[in-house]
């Protein structure tokens, strides 16, 4: 198969490597009628395309239903897109043979949301550490060993010897999540997927894993993708953002840019609406554009966001789909509003 | 209804303890706060604080390993704690202070019509008919921002927004001069977070309704709070009103808590707190923070005194 070098980015601000290329990507969902066959799509994801480079945090926010997870199901190959690519080290991940995806499995580590939901109950931390290691056929036992030790004390879950023993349950929600990260990290990845880290976490212990994150991230120089709904966090966390509204990215930017010039009507309603602590908040209402997201099954003609979009042009937004607008250097949005 | 000097709510010394195999547990220790008339008070903690069964605790939902319950809760000026238990579920409970527990929009039943859920307490508790409690719930169901068609519709049909604001008509329908709620947002989105929000401002506004809000989200709970309760270990450290509070937190744990919280449009970098809370079976003599504390000095194995200062509360010996 050829692919097209995807070399505009490069050459315009980054000069990094290319690790994970995301092509015109489509993830439709089959609706079944019993007896009737196919009977429409759920179109999780519709035509997506970006790049990521080594080393780079990018951050995806979206509300729930918006294709956040569908996307990064196809980025972990656990589903197959209705068309498109993803292609991984110039390597073709969305339709590989099983020995490929093996290989990129040892490459890309999953972060899950709800650590207590990931981990198995009946095992105990050194199983749970020791399982990716055997499937990568490490045979040596003492090697495992040594290489479950390390990645436990760069998770910072030390003494070591007093976690090995345990089971998930005896530890507390911030320990359940080290362990999670553990797990990915073990097969030393060059990618990491990471589905709200911090989400079921407290407060406290939330800044503690982000910033854990954050230092993994640098001192592998690991590619992150960091899927989340917290526009507060991500700022800490990421270069660039990726906006995702009913299955399509509506804006992307460096994170900095963005936070100062939001473009695309929805970004501009999710920065509305995240507050910061402060008493003031009290005193008025907040912005909230009306309705809910769409159906996914019939999404609406045009721009997506038309119905619920304060400024929509008539004539135009309802009908026409709006392309990807770049108005500055590295930032883009599709939006009719910033047709140049 | 009878107030006395605009205060609507006042709990002392509330107590609520769980007998479990290793010891009771002190998920409530020595309670005391006030809330005034059309007011919001924000309770703010950590998992595993006791924020939750102090909302139990004031309604008195007891589960039914309850090892010790005691205190007053004077609500409008009449202390409730006197009540037989079956005079407390008449006259008190939903008809004067309202839950909407955690995860409520998960919680209604699923084969009966949201209307039909929602007149329900105001048959059972207010005495009203059929077509009168309808009509309150149709009534609600426009100030929670919900269509009235929903009413005929069952919970499956409805978003997770519109579920939470079900689940609010239901605690708001038979007038309540208080309302608790027990993260109330928590597992939705932004947009429909904020939507919630505006709309408990409004009620707020409308109704005169005071709430008590128990969250450990900070950054969403200045969206409604007049003041802050902040919660450890079963205790309430600081009590304040939410102007002073949020830029000006006085106990150790309360500033850590408050440098944790990330902020979209400052730049500091947020801070974590390291250790844990301690546990609930045996908390530690004197202050219950001070191995996490960074202020802690030779005072604070004793127990730290409440401490009266410009009309806040803090229960810290630096202040004393």
């Amino acid at each position: 198969m050829v692919i097209e070098a995807p070399s505009r980015l490069r050459t315009e601000t980054d000069q990094r490597e290319i690790l994970l290329s995301i092509r015109n990507l489509h993830v439709w969902y089959e609706l079944r009628r019993f007896g009737f066959g196919i009977v429409g799509y759920v179109r999780a994801v519709d035509k997506v395309s970006f790049d990521l480079h080594r080393g780079e945090a990018i951050a995806v926010v979206g509300e729930s239903g918006c294709g956040k997870s569908t996307l990064m199901k196809t980025i972990l190959g656990l589903v197959k897109p209705r068309e498109g690519n993803v292609i991984f080290e110039g390597k073709e991940i969305a339709n590989a043979d099983s020995a490929t995806l093996k290989w990129y499995r040892s490459q890309v580590g999953y972060i899950q949301q709800d650590p207590y939901g990931a981990l198995p109950p009946f095992m105990s931390v050194r199983r749970i550490l020791e399982e990716p290691l055997i499937i990568a056929a490490i045979r040596n036992g003492k090697e495992r060993l040594e290489r479950i030790h390390r990645v436990m004390e760069e998770v910072k879950l030390y003494p070591v010897e007093d976690f090995l023993g345990k089971f998930p349950h005896m530890l507390s929600g911030g320990q359940q999540q080290r362990v999670v990260i553990a797990r990915a990290m073990i097969l030393n990845p060059k990618l990491i997927v990471a589905d709200e880290p911090v989400s079921m976490l407290d407060a406290s212990v939330r800044v503690e894993i982000l910033k854990l994150l954050r230092g993994l991230q640098e001192s592998h120089n690991l590619s992150f993708i960091y899927i989340t709904h917290d526009l507060s966090t991500v700022k800490y966390f990421s270069e660039r953002i990726f906006v995702m509204y009913a299955g399509k990215l509506v804006e992307q930017s460096p994170i900095g840019e963005l936070l100062k010039n939001p473009l695309h009507p929805y970004t501009h309603a999710l920065l509305s609406a995240t507050s910061d602590p402060d008493a003031r908040n009290a005193l008025s209402f907040r912005e909230v554009p009306p309705g809910e997201p769409p159906s996914l099954v019939k999404p609406p003609p045009g721009c997506r966001f038309h119905p619920r979009c304060a400024q929509m042009i008539q004539g135009l937004c309802e009908i026409e789909e709006p392309p990807e607008f770049t108005p500055a250097a590295d930032h883009r949005v599709a939006c009719w509003l910033h047709k140049p | 209804m009878r107030s006395e000097n605009g205060r609507l709510l006042r709990v002392e010394n509330l107590v609520m303890y769980f007998a479990t195999l290793r010891g009771p547990v002190q998920a409530v220790d020595g309670v005391d706060f006030e809330l005034g008339v059309n007011r919001a008070v924000v309770i703010l903690g950590e998992s595993g604080c006791g924020k939750s069964s102090l909302a139990k605790a004031i309604l008195r939902l007891l589960p039914r390993n309850i090892a010790k319950y005691s205190g007053r809760v004077y609500l409008h000026g009449r202390d409730v704690m006197q009540l037989s238990d079956e005079e407390f579920r008449q006259s008190i409970r939903w008809v004067e202070m309202s839950l909407v527990p955690q995860a409520a929009m998960n919680a209604l039943n699923p084969v009966l019509r949201v209307g039909d859920q929602v007149a329900e307490p105001a048959i059972i508790h207010m005495g009203m008919s059929k077509a009168e409690a309808l009509e309150a719930a149709r009534t609600m169901f426009q100030r929670v921002g919900v269509a009235e068609d929903f009413l005929n519709r069952y919970p499956f049909e409805l978003s997770g927004g519109m579920r939470q604001r079900v689940a609010l008509a239901m605690a708001l329908v038979t007038m309540p001069s208080l309302v608790i709620l027990d993260e109330p947002t928590s597992a939705l989105d932004l947009l429909t977070q904020a939507n919630i929000f505006n709309t408990l401002k409004r009620i707020k506004k409308e109704l005169g309704t005071s709430f008590i809000l128990i969250t450990h989200d900070i950054a969403t709970s200045s969206e409604l709070a007049d003041d802050v309760a902040v919660m450890y270990a079963g205790q309430i450290v600081e009590t304040g009103e939410a102007k002073d509070f949020f830029p000006d937190p006085l106990h150790p744990y309360s500033k850590m808590l408050m440098a944790s919280v990330p902020r979209l449009r400052a730049d500091q970098d947020p801070q974590f707190i390291t250790g844990q809370p301690p546990s609930l079976i045996s908390p530690p003599s004197g202050c219950r923070f001070a191995e996490r504390c960074p202020a802690r000095f030779e005072k604070c194995a004793e127990e730290p005194p409440v401490i009266e200062r410009d009309g806040r509360k803090v229960r810290c010996w630096l202040y004393a």
